[in-house]
């Protein structure tokens, strides 16, 4: 069974993947019977190319992609440089998982609100300090080359990244490489990042092309932050697959071919780059010098990273705010009155969707769990290698969901599988998965194999070994691996409207849909109990393990 | 069929026995089986989930459609009506003809167009609903034509919309009554208009409005428009829109991307001029804390564009009574007074009203007038809604000017 498991998981992920590109890349060059195509050709891609603005609609994806990655993982890196040890460490630690449970449309929505010409950092200074009886009519979100959605990008991609390497920073020893640095001469900024940050770039690469794919076609982001004349390429294809001139569905398929390229071209200038910062470096990483550079890196380490965290956590109390706000218009800085009225409208409607979400959040992730550490288990028992295979497993993050979820309801419908629960849940899988392989992964396999030998040794079977040894001692990273699924789940909407036919509704497919009415008051509802949820999530997953383990102490965090 | 062997005849009966049942379509003109037919069916209904107004009253329509007719009406929130159109196509495509996922779908326009133009409609039934003969038809031929196109009973008409503008009578105390004393106003008031991005409706909507005030060749854009010349035809809105994007909200480098969004600027201050395509969008909004309670509700002078919108049942659709009933059910006095009332909804009904009895009457008496909300004769000045082509041809003209900044 056990060795059957890594089989399985890339057939469970590639099999959906492929067939959906499959029924896209058919449209894209002319085949979709249904409208009158029969043959191939080549006027999809001619209609695409004659868009307005789609070069720079290409250009704003890529860009999006590559430069909100780049920020992203810079402010990670140099605080994680800088920061060792302090009580900001600690404290960004314990706020880096909620963060992450935020969803990306939640923290889009307070983001604009916060710095929007009539937002909440406006009203805080005027009329006052600028004399703003009216907000400015200036051009701050929908900007024309997306800054406002790369900075929207930044605060979600460095929880994420944070997250990553704070999992795989342990197996480097770092502070055996600063120790050594130190006594070198070596400031410990410097240090760090000549002797630990080497080596834990290769560790969080994967992680890294999860972003930048992810950043190069996300939707709701860029619906709400993102520049509208035009649009990026991800939000024209939404609309030219929903548009109700049916025949520009040809257009929409070679559009999300499109995308698939976009995404691989950023993937691909990535790598480059790296090449490129790696022989750049050389000479500097062994050139000697110890301090030049201190204080201003440790200066930006310490600041960027707080000052993301709060920035979205700003967001978030905005939301909360209008969720509870009267009227409530600029300059003012809190709303006329406060009323319970939102919450009690929306209360009734919360049941459905709530348990929806739960239900299929759980049992995607236990799934995902299962199947994670059998092929861990199983890599471990046949003492083999990382399998280069498993590369696949990352293909639903790399390849855009737009790309190939529209073509894979025709596939699952051509199989005569009706929309339901189980079809949503298995649709989450192809993204829970991955993660939570990504989370799990470094952890289990840096697991001290001495204490096995000690347990088999004693005469213990395998499978017991695993169950009473091992699990135990990876109880934190697994319930942390847990928390992120979940929080996957829960974050995901196309999959949970195309799969379910809108039948299954979530917690976020209703945000989506009140979204479109653009009340911000019930927006802000939503958003917080999609907040909310995760959270609870990510709070079990710290605190059971001190529940659980109360007679084991020091076990593996 | 030419009954020449017992033996076939006899095959074919069966054969049909066994086919029919699947995928059996109830028949509109024998009303009482549809009832029966329609009795513990789940009904899909596909339908914009933006709007808590809208949402309360479909919630409403539902437990009625449990306590009258023994049947479920699960409400599919949509954010965006043509991912039902999409959703059809697929089924079709993947060769799913009579088990569809969508039983109902709230459209009009340039989607029922588009649906049926692919053949992924049901009907004709519409004209067969009993509560059908209450819109009457005859003297109304507004809720048999979507868009100049005769709906042929491919659709049932639900409620009324029109392009209702609304100001915050606080700063402006003298809203522009026509297309070019908008141009004026906001002149004198840069930034504090604007309109939603096309190819959203809302959008699109206010530049047909606009180029049937304009153009000199109005006739034409009740043709499709191919058959005459769009380039002179639409010059002036061209001509006006170049001269109105420089004082629009954002200088016209941006737009909201809804309906609704326009609202929320409202709401917070930036614009203090827009519109909507609900008469009572200004007043619920005031109720519901988005505007202030200076805000009031106007129609332009020469009379806005207003549209009646439709359910219609998708070919595939696996409860077709289920949903008959249920379209039948929205035409009734009943449901479309409810529908009619500000604290349910406040969208218009298609009923005759001064044709019902004087009792059925009473039930669409309103309470006193809301501030915020139109004068009740206000809307009587209707403008006809332009082919769809044009809305197509309009959109593409408009992205190809304005669409890159």
């Amino acid at each position: 069974m056990l060795r059957l498991a890594p089989a399985l998981i890339i057939a469970l992920l590639v099999l959906p993947v492929g067939a959906g590109l499959m029924m896209v890349l058919l449209p894209a060059f002319g085949y979709l019977p249904t409208l009158g195509g029969h043959g191939a050709s080549l006027a999809p891609w001619q209609m695409l190319f004659d868009q307005p603005g789609l070069g720079r609609s290409v250009m704003v994806s890529f860009a999006s992609g590559l430069v909100s990655t780049a920020v992203a993982l810079v402010i990670v890196v140099l605080f994680l440089a800088a920061s060792r040890g302090t009580w900001l460490d600690r404290g960004i630690r314990r706020l880096v998982s909620p963060l992450l449970a935020i969803p990306h449309a939640a923290i889009a929505f307070g983001f604009a609100f916060l710095i929007a010409p009539s937002g909440l950092v406006a009203r805080l200074i005027s009329p006052s300090l600028t004399g703003w009886e009216r907000p400015l009519d200036t051009l701050i979100i929908n900007d024309p080359w997306g800054f406002s959605l790369m900075a929207g990008l930044v605060l979600k991609e460095v929880p994420f990244l944070l997250l990553m390497s704070l999992a795989a920073l342990p197996q480097l020893a770092p502070e055996r490489r600063l120790m050594l640095a130190r006594s070198l001469g070596y400031s410990p900024t410097i240090g760090w990042l000549k002797t630990v940050c080497p080596s834990l770039y290769p560790l969080i690469r994967l992680p890294v092309y999860a972003v930048i794919a992810y950043a190069t076609s996300v939707v709701d982001m860029a619906l709400i932050l993102g520049p509208n004349l035009p649009p990026t390429l991800s939000v024209s294809i939404l609309s030219w697959f929903n548009d109700p001139d049916i025949s520009q569905r040809f257009m929409a398929s070679a559009a999300a071919v499109l995308q698939l390229g976009v995404t691989v071209a950023a993937l691909l200038c990535w790598w480059l780059l790296e090449q490129l910062i790696r022989s750049l470096t050389r000479y500097w990483l062994i050139n000697g010098s110890r301090q030049r550079g201190e204080i201003i890196l440790r200066l930006v380490g310490r600041s960027a990273l707080l000052f993301s965290s709060i920035t979205a956590l700003a967001a978030l109390v905005g939301l909360g705010l209008f969720s509870l706000a009267g009227f409530w218009r600029f300059p003012e800085v809190l709303p006329q009155m406060l009323t319970l009225d939102h919450w009690q409208r929306s209360g009734p409607m919360l049941a459905t969707p709530l348990i929806n979400t739960a239900l299929i959040g759980l049992v995607s992730t236990a799934l995902a769990t299962a199947l994670v550490l059998a092929t861990l288990e199983n890599e471990h028992r046949q003492h083999i290698q990382p399998k280069r295979a498993l590369w696949l497993l990352y293909l639903p993050l790399l390849v855009p969901q737009i790309a190939f979820l529209f073509g894979l309801i025709v596939a699952v419908e051509s199989l005569g599988i009706r929309p339901q629960l189980g079809l949503v849940i298995a649709g989450h899988l192809l993204f829970v998965l991955p993660y939570v392989y990504l989370s799990l992964a470094e952890t289990y396999r840096r697991l001290d194999p001495r204490w096995l030998k000690v347990a088999r040794s004693l005469g213990v079977s395998r499978s017991a070994a695993f169950w009473r040894v091992r699990l135990p001692l990876l109880l934190a990273p697994l319930l942390t691996a847990f928390a992120v699924g979940l929080a996957v789940s829960i974050g995901q909407y196309l999959p949970t409207q195309l799969l379910g036919a809108g039948r299954v509704t979530t917690v976020t497919t209703e945000a989506v849909a009140l979204a479109s009415g653009s009340n911000r008051r019930l927006i802000g509802v939503w958003a917080l109990v999609q907040a909310g949820l995760p959270l609870i999530g990510f709070i079990l997953a710290l605190g059971l393990p001190r529940l659980l383990g109360t007679h084991r102490r020091d076990l593996a965090t | 069929m030419p009954t020449r062997h017992p033996l076939r005849l006899a095959i074919v009966t069966t054969m049909l026995a066994f086919t029919v049942p699947a995928s059996a379509n109830p028949d509109p003109s024998d009303w009482q089986s549809v009832v029966a037919q329609a009795e513990d069916q789940t009904v899909y209904w596909n339908a914009w989930g933006g709007d808590t107004r809208t949402n309360r009253y479909i919630d409403w329509v539902a437990k009625q459609m449990q306590a009258q007719y023994d049947v479920e009406v699960e409400h599919v929130k949509l954010d965006d009506t043509g991912s039902a159109v999409a959703r059809v196509l697929a089924e079709k495509q993947a060769g799913n003809n009579d088990d569809g996922s969508i039983d109902l779908i709230w459209i009009n326009g340039e989607n029922f167009a588009a649906m049926r133009e692919s053949d992924l409609l049901f009907g004709p039934f519409a004209e067969s609903l009993p509560h059908f003969a209450l819109t009457n038809a005859t003297d109304n031929p507004e809720v048999v034509t979507d868009f100049t196109l005769p709906t042929e009973g491919y659709e049932s008409p639900w409620g009324k919309a029109q392009i209702t503008f609304y100001y915050d009578s606080a700063q402006t105390e003298t809203p522009p009554q026509d297309m070019q004393a908008l141009l004026a106003w906001t002149k004198d008031n840069p930034g504090q208009f604007s309109y939603p991005r096309i190819p959203d409706f809302t959008g699109s909507t206010f530049l047909k409005q606009a180029l049937i005030e304009l153009t000199d060749q109005e006739k034409a854009l009740y043709q499709p428009v191919s058959e005459s010349d769009f380039e002179a035809v639409t010059e002036p809105l061209w001509a006006y829109l170049d001269a109105l994007h420089p004082h629009l909200w954002r200088s016209g480098r941006a737009f909201p991307d809804s309906g609704p969004n326009l609202r929320t600027l409202m709401s917070d201050g930036e614009i203090s001029l827009a519109f909507s395509f609900y008469p009572t969008d200004a007043a619920v909004a005031v109720m519901e804390y988005e505007l202030p309670e200076s805000v009031r509700s106007y129609v332009l002078e020469g009379g806005t564009l207003g549209n009646v919108h439709f359910v219609a049942i998708p070919y595939n659709s696996p409860h077709k009574a289920g949903a008959m009933v249920l379209a039948n059910f929205l035409l009734s006095p009943e449901a479309q007074a409810q529908k009619q009332s500000l604290a349910m909804w406040g969208d218009r009904s298609v009923l005759d009203i001064e044709q019902l009895d004087a009792e059925t009457q009473t039930l669409f008496e309103q309470g006193d007038r809301h501030p915020s909300e139109l004068p009740a004769d206000a809307l009587s000045n209707t403008l006809p809604e332009p082919h769809p082509s044009w809305m197509t041809a309009l959109q593409n003209a408009w992205l190809e000017r304005y669409g890159v900044n």
